[in-house]
């Protein structure tokens, strides 16, 4: 049985933040679920899926979260409670639903988790979610330390079916990928069949509904405000002269910060949990009780300028600080000395000593970037299309997209000149090739072409735009942790009932005339293969098709012979700077083939001007 | 309770994840509160993997720098590159088996030197623990087992509030029954090459 399934209540696990998260919604009875994976998201829907696979829980990766948030909007307002995962980036992309599934409201609880990521771990950007609450309107909830996150999932859905509107469960990237000990619940049973009561004066959001429709959602955010007041979720712990607000994973900083500096005695803390509406109240009353108050949130100064709003208000004048150049910065994500560092040097308390040891002069080490695995076929492509377009002495622009493959941006491939977001290689392109005279190749991989990149396809064939576009496919979500998505044979997963979608049909069906099918790992084939479609004029596709190695290698797909240096090189080292693939290695100032590391592409034995790489008789296991 | 922090840095593959994991459990049996957080965006494309682990009564999950009781450090240039989170109290326990980043591999960076790696640590920091755990992990029977060569030896320190039988459980319930006596015999080499450092 899956370990979030089991049911002995009062036991104690050690659980990962996400894996928290997805209890808390088993507990509260989620039978329906859908998402885009997004790190640092993606082990809450990761979980949930093996969890369908032997319960009635109901699970999709859906293409896009837009999509993921209008298939669940339909499902809880057939009663079911539903839940709807991605990462922050993920919520522009649902938007558009999220703003008027404010007006419409549900039926049975939705919770939307946004996985916010200060620091950008793992994102194009930091963008700080609190304010998509005030936007749509929608209350939002943010757990301050793993264990919270579960139970405050329950409260999500119980919320949510209160107020009758979808809750907005915001999380930060220390409380997705943080663990801690967790105790278990009851598990609500899953009501998994609804139905839905046709009532178009309410769902249909023409103008004349929606403004009804808009007065609903007023009325509503003002119960939602009340509910926020009286919430155990904004709670004050501690006394004192002095006050701080915070929210998220602050809260722990702050309660180390202040038993650090012994000063429990002068500090309380107003956490809020439910932070939209805010308790505005609570509030008030609380910065009346205060000399001085500091607010500490990573991110924008969302409670700050409201608060000080507050506080003008009520006719307060005492001093509110937050972000500043002396305090906090907006950058980044905090941590706990920072914290403490602030505290003390607001409210005038004796600090800590910084205590780090000195490492100015230490050696320089050597930086460690992530690079694509051994015998990735994006390496592959990559040097293709850069090999075909330096013999046809093209001016190019490459224009990449979001997924492992974003890595060929680094040298020596230097594969990537351009990156927004998910599905922009194939529109910008479009722009680029207008714009300019030079020649346009864009990169997409399988998954982000259907997640958003069809569409631009589409603008490129109808305004005939000259470009390229090379879409990697390996036939999985590589770069989230190996999800599948609509182009991936389910067999793979021991699945059944599912449809499977072929790419090249929708490249064709987009009206595209120039079609090429390449297998990366035939280098000269495929080089001549990608000149032809370069030199087309207008719209030419590249389907590059090979699959993902790391996750052959966990199918056991992999073919089982690697290869080896002769003696035959003549250390040109061709094979180094040009594909980097991390199975080489220096030793003795001879390249050689980590044996262990290469999965037998045979990519370097192909282009070795001496064919002096060749297969190892068969790999020993 | 005392607070003790404990920082764990190594390369994607190494297992220190797991290593984590089994440090929980055993907390979690010894009726010891600890938080713990992990770093791994790109671990599976060979970038750095960095968990912390704080123990005791403190509700942070990461650590700042200069706060580190432990770094553990399944790598040398990586335990040098995270030498920051030390202080002069520290102790540091590192691997001497190098993983040269690709850069190095293909002569873009020089790889620090091991001996004057040790002599800096050393300056700095309280103690050092430093060996070949690869080595060790060979040894035991499976290079993979280095995490548990590491465990070892950071049980032997006897600065976290967790004994050696407490880990070892949590050695048993997180392994496959394949790999088990493998493991086992790698932390108790690991346990033991610590030990001869506590003589000095
Ligand atoms: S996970 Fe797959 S797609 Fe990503 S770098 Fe590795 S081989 Fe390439």
């Amino acid at each position: 049985m899956h370990k979030l399934l089991q049911e002995q209540k009062g036991a104690k696990i050690m659980l990962l933040g996400n894996e928290s998260i997805a209890r808390g919604a088993i507990e509260a009875g989620v039978a329906f679920a859908t998402t885009y994976p997004g790190t640092p998201s993606s082990e809450i829907s990761l979980n949930l899926f093996q969890i369908s696979q032997e319960s009635d829980l109901y699970f999709e990766y859906s293409t896009n979260e837009k999509v993921s948030l209008e298939v669940a909007a339909a499902a809880a307002n057939s009663g079911l409670r539903t839940l709807c995962m991605m990462k922050h980036v993920g919520l522009n992309v649902a938007a558009d639903p999220l703003m008027t599934l404010a007006y419409v409201g549900v039926k049975g609880g939705l919770v939307i988790i946004s996985a916010d990521d200060p620091f950008m771990f793992s994102s194009q950007n930091e963008q700080d979610n609190r304010y998509y609450a005030k936007l749509s309107g929608l209350p939002m909830l943010e757990p301050s330390c793993v264990a919270e996150a579960k139970e405050m999932m329950i409260q999500a859905f119980d919320l949510s079916e209160k107020l009758q509107e979808p809750v907005i469960f915001r999380t930060t990237t220390r409380i997705n990928h943080s663990s801690a000990f967790v105790d278990l619940g009851n598990i609500k049973p899953r009501i998994v069949k609804g139905r839905f009561e046709r009532d178009p004066f309410n769902y249909v959001t023409v103008p004349a509904v929606s403004r009804n429709l808009h007065v609903k959602l007023l009325k509503n955010i003002k119960k939602a405000a009340l509910e926020s007041e009286a919430s155990a979720l904004n709670f004050i712990n501690g006394d004192g002269p002095f006050g701080v607000i915070c929210n998220g994973v602050s809260l722990s900083y702050v309660s180390d910060a202040i038993k650090d500096l012994k000063v429990a005695d002068k500090l309380k803390v107003l956490r809020i949990g439910f932070s939209n509406p805010l308790p505005e109240n609570l509030i008030k009353k609380f910065l009346a009780d205060c000399r001085k108050v500091l607010i500490v949130e990573e991110g924008e100064p969302f409670l700050e300028e409201a608060v000080k709003a507050m506080a003008q208000e009520a006719g307060l004048t005492l001093e509110i600080k937050g972000k500043s150049d002396k305090l906090f910065s907006r950058l980044y994500e905090f941590d706990p000395a920072m914290v403490r560092t602030s505290i003390a040097n607001y409210f005038d308390l004796p600090d800590k000593p910084g205590i780090a040891v000195s490492t100015d002069d230490l050696p320089e080490i050597p930086a460690r970037p992530p690079n694509l695995c051994a015998g990735c076929s994006h390496r592959a492509t990559f040097y293709e299309v850069k090999t075909a377009a330096n013999e046809m002495s093209l001016d190019t622009i490459y224009p990449t997209d979001i997924g492992c493959y974003t890595l060929g941006f680094l040298p020596p491939l230097s594969m990537g000149d351009f990156v927004i977001c998910m599905g922009s290689s194939v529109s910008s392109a479009c722009g680029f090739a207008k714009a300019t005279d030079q020649k346009v190749v864009a990169f997409i991989g399988d998954s982000t072409f259907f997640h958003s990149g069809i569409t631009g396809l589409i603008n490129a064939v109808f305004n005939n735009h000259n470009i390229t576009l090379v879409i990697l496919d390996n036939s999985i979500t590589a770069m989230t942790g190996h999800q599948p998505n609509p182009g991936v044979d389910m067999n793979n997963f021991n699945l059944s009932g599912y449809g499977q979608v072929k790419i090249q049909e929708i490249v064709k069906a987009a009206g595209v005339k120039h079609i090429t099918m390449i297998k990366p790992f035939k280098v000269k084939k495929s080089i001549s293969e990608i000149k032809k479609a370069l030199e087309y004029k207008g719209v030419s596709v590249i389907i590059s098709q090979e699959i993902c190695s790391l996750y052959a290698k966990s199918i056991k797909q992999l073919s089982d012979r690697s290869f080896y240096i002769t003696d035959k090189c003549k250390n040109h080292r061709d094979c180094i700077n040009e594909i980097a693939c991390p199975a080489f290695f220096l030793d003795a100032d001879q390249v050689k083939i980590d044996a262990v590391a290469c999965v037998g592409c045979a990519v370097c034995a192909q282009i070795c001007p001496e064919n002096a790489i060749l297969p190892l008789p068969k790999k020993q296991s | 309770m005392k607070i003790t922090r404990l920082i764990i840095v190594a390369v994607g593959g190494q297992g220190n994840l797991l290593a984590s994991k089994m440090l929980g459990e055993a907390a979690l049996s010894a009726g010891i509160p600890v938080h713990m957080s992990e770093i791994h965006g790109m671990a599976q494309r060979g970038g750095v993997v960095e968990s912390s682990l704080v123990f005791g009564d403190a509700e942070s999950t990461i650590i700042s720098n200069g706060e580190a009781d432990i770094l553990l450090g399944f790598e040398p240039s990586e335990t040098l590159r995270a030498l920051n989170r030390c202080n002069k109290n520290s102790t540091v326990i590192t691997s001497l088996a190098p993983i040269p980043p690709f850069t190095v591999a293909i002569g873009k960076g020089v790889y620090p030197d091991l001996e004057q790696l040790q002599k800096l640590i050393r300056s700095r920091t309280c103690e050092l623990i430093a060996f070949n755990a690869l080595d060790l992990a060979k040894q035991a029977g499976n290079i993979m087992s280095t995490n548990m060569v590491l465990l070892g030896a950071l049980i032997q320190t006897n600065i976290l509030p967790i004994s050696a039988d407490q880990i070892k459980t949590a050695i048993k319930t997180k392994t496959k029954k394949i790999f088990l006596d493998v493991n086992l015999k790698a932390f108790d080499l690991g346990f033991e090459a610590a030990l001869k450092f506590s003589g000095e």
